[in-house]
């Protein structure tokens, strides 16, 4: 009886909320289709893949292929660089970005702050390829424009496409490069939301800009901080690929300090197609992200309830 | 309090109360931002440069900021040589119609899940917003587009699956929120269906939003390499511009055995010329436009970093 009464719920809901329904349709379908289908492949990671008899059709083989990527200390190697370089991106990414937003604030030329906003922007506008090719364009042995300088000051020339120890401090200064302008949007309008009337009556009680920075504007800008380093934390076994791959590319005598998870998976998948290993490595990044991100959502729940995510 | 003013009159002489920190932050802030803004030009700069200098001045005297001649010879066998007319006709075309597909679905979606009386509305952004949580990975993705839909050098497999996001379905439901809910209900009053209230009522007040996330789509199409990268193997003639650039500078000693060698002796062929010049044809139009747009995207990223 309860159980026809729900149905009957069920439809009239239904009924009453059909056109809004079917404005969600296309979305839902995209989703399904792209996002939902994809997991049961999964089940590659546990087989031993070949192309003939398909994912399903192939030989089960268990752990085996998380096994050799433990045993062979790859997937710590992955794990330990895409953790480092995302810890140095968001760390010195956020402070970066709080003190162009803080800077820039204290500018009173409208004319300067918008064609500094707008120089600044530029590099997160365009592709990560051209990325990939500004880099190799500064930093080339025969013409790089880096090599050209030390060379009309009669320094010795630099070959940092055959040095992996150098990679590390680049790839994180191109990362700051490309990304600060974008970053400090979201901090810069959280100084422009600070109260004029706190910073006034500061004034008036004799607080110089020092004070009114440390005092006001950084206090103020306090829970923005906290909760974009929260989110960023939720992703910080996610790489950058299109950074890593534009720059390093297939240049394997610098994978030891720039192969991350993603570049790892996508030769696994496009060179040697080898889907299985591939997966493994996938799913074991989709299982600890999805951790670190219900952690992080639990934190930002108790700190700021407004901003947790669901 | 008395201690600080007597201190501002002595650091700062006598008459005018000016606060000599605020001179110090604003020189500090003028320099630094001065100089990390012209870091973020001048690798334009240099590609800019470079495309406009002949290779046998780039073999000698390098890159330069600013050409030590002047010529238009990369651009002539970049016409010559690349298909990439095609590549840029190509492109325009996946963008404007992956924007405005995109943006129907997107609005649509993201007005009917902000709406209060709407039953499912739980439960379909979560099923949406689920995807950003945990994802199968690159190979089951593979073998799924690949194997299942046989979308292997498609360009569907490029259009398709950048159209939306669970951010931008998120960042509309954010910039629908804004709409008074008065709007709806006296549509409703006055006897409007569900769909004309979304398209002669809501949808006009929408107009920042559709911008805003119409030019994130459009960039998400123009800047497009890594579906592509994916997809599109050697059997495809014409591929989207920014990958077309990835392969033009990857393989460009194949550019120079096969096409470039039949108009040009070998010794001047302007390889890192023409690297450039491809370069800045690919990327030109956006950063053209971009300053007309700005404002779009800086109430894009506001309104996004808060969720829905």
């Amino acid at each position: 009886m309860k159980r026809s009464n729900d149905n009957q719920g069920f439809l009239k809901k239904l009924s009453r909320s059909k056109v809004l329904l079917l404005m969600c349709t296309p979305a839902i379908l995209f989703f399904f289709l792209f996002s939902y289908m994809p997991l049961p492949g999964i089940w590659v990671a546990f087989v031993k893949y070949n192309y003939r008899d398909g994912i399903f059709g192939s030989k089960f083989v268990g752990l085996s292929n998380f096994e050799f990527l433990i045993s062979s200390g790859k997937l710590v190697e992955l794990t330990i660089n895409t953790i480092l370089y995302n810890l140095c991106f968001i760390i010195l990414g956020n402070l970066l970005a709080v003190l162009v937003a803080i800077l820039l604030n204290e500018i009173r030329s409208r004319m300067f702050k918008k064609v500094s906003q707008t120089l600044m922007f530029l590099p997160y506008f365009v592709s990560q390829v051209l990325i990939g090719i500004l880099v190799f364009n500064m930093l080339n042995y025969d013409t790089g424009f880096v090599n050209n300088m030390l060379g009309s000051l009669g320094l010795e020339l630099w070959e940092p496409y055959s040095d992996p120890n150098v990679w590390p401090p680049i790839l994180i200064l191109v990362y700051l490069w490309q990304n600060t302008g974008y970053n400090s949007v979201v901090y810069f309008a959280a100084i422009m939301g600070i109260d004029a009337g706190i910073i006034e009556a500061a004034k008036v009680d004799g607080a110089n800009c020092f004070h009114k920075i440390w005092h006001i504007v950084l206090p103020g800008l306090k829970p923005t901080i906290v909760i974009l380093l929260l989110f960023a934390l939720g992703g910080i076994v996610k790489g950058n690929f299109g950074l890593f791959y534009n720059i390093i590319g297939t240049n394997s005598l610098l994978f030891p300090t720039t192969d991350i998870i993603e570049t790892y998976v996508y030769r696994a998948v496009t060179a040697d197609f080898n889907f299985s290993t591939a997966s493994a490595v996938g799913l074991y990044q989709s299982l600890i992200g999805f951790v670190i991100v219900m952690a992080v959502n639990f934190t930002v729940k108790k700190i700021e309830p407004d901003y947790s995510l669901f | 309090m008395v201690n600080t003013k007597h201190q501002d009159l002595m650091t700062t002489g006598v008459k005018i109360k000016m606060d000599p920190t605020e001179k110090v932050t604003k020189v500090v802030g003028y320099v630094f931002v001065t100089f990390y803004a012209l870091c973020c030009v001048i690798p334009f700069l240099i590609i800019l440069s470079t495309s406009f200098t002949s290779e046998s001045v780039i073999r000698s005297v390098g890159v330069q900021i600013i050409p030590k001649e002047f010529t238009l010879e990369s651009y002539k066998m970049v016409i010559k040589s690349a298909n990439i007319f095609k590549s840029y006709i190509l492109t325009i075309g996946l963008t404007v119609v992956g924007t405005f597909v995109g943006l129907f679905i997107i609005s649509m979606t993201g007005y009917a899940l902000q709406r209060k009386d709407f039953e499912f509305r739980n439960i379909i952004s979560f099923y949406i917003y689920f995807t950003s949580l945990f994802s199968a990975g690159l190979a089951p993705y593979y073998l799924l587009m690949t194997q299942t839909y046989h979308l292997k050098d498609n360009y569907l497999a490029v259009l398709l699956p950048l159209l939306m996001s669970p951010w931008l379905i998120i960042l509309m439901k954010n910039f629908v929120k804004a709409i008074p809910h008065e709007i709806t209900e006296s549509g409703k009053i006055d006897g409007a269906g569900d769909v004309r209230i979304f398209v002669s009522l809501v949808l006009p007040m929408l107009k920042p939003a559709l911008a805003t996330i119409g030019l994130f789509l459009a960039i998400g199409y123009w800047n497009e390499w890594y579906q592509s990268s994916l997809f599109l193997s050697s059997k495809v003639e014409v591929k989207p511009l920014q990958y077309t650039l990835y392969e033009i500078v990857n393989k460009t000693d194949a550019l120079r055995n096969s096409v470039a060698g039949q108009y040009v002796s070998i010794t001047d062929i302007p390889t890192e010329g023409v690297k450039m010049a491809n370069a800045v044809l690919a990327t030109g139009p956006i950063v053209l436009v971009y300053p007309f747009v700005q404002k779009y995207f800086i109430s894009g990223i506001t309104v996004g970093t808060v969720k829905g």
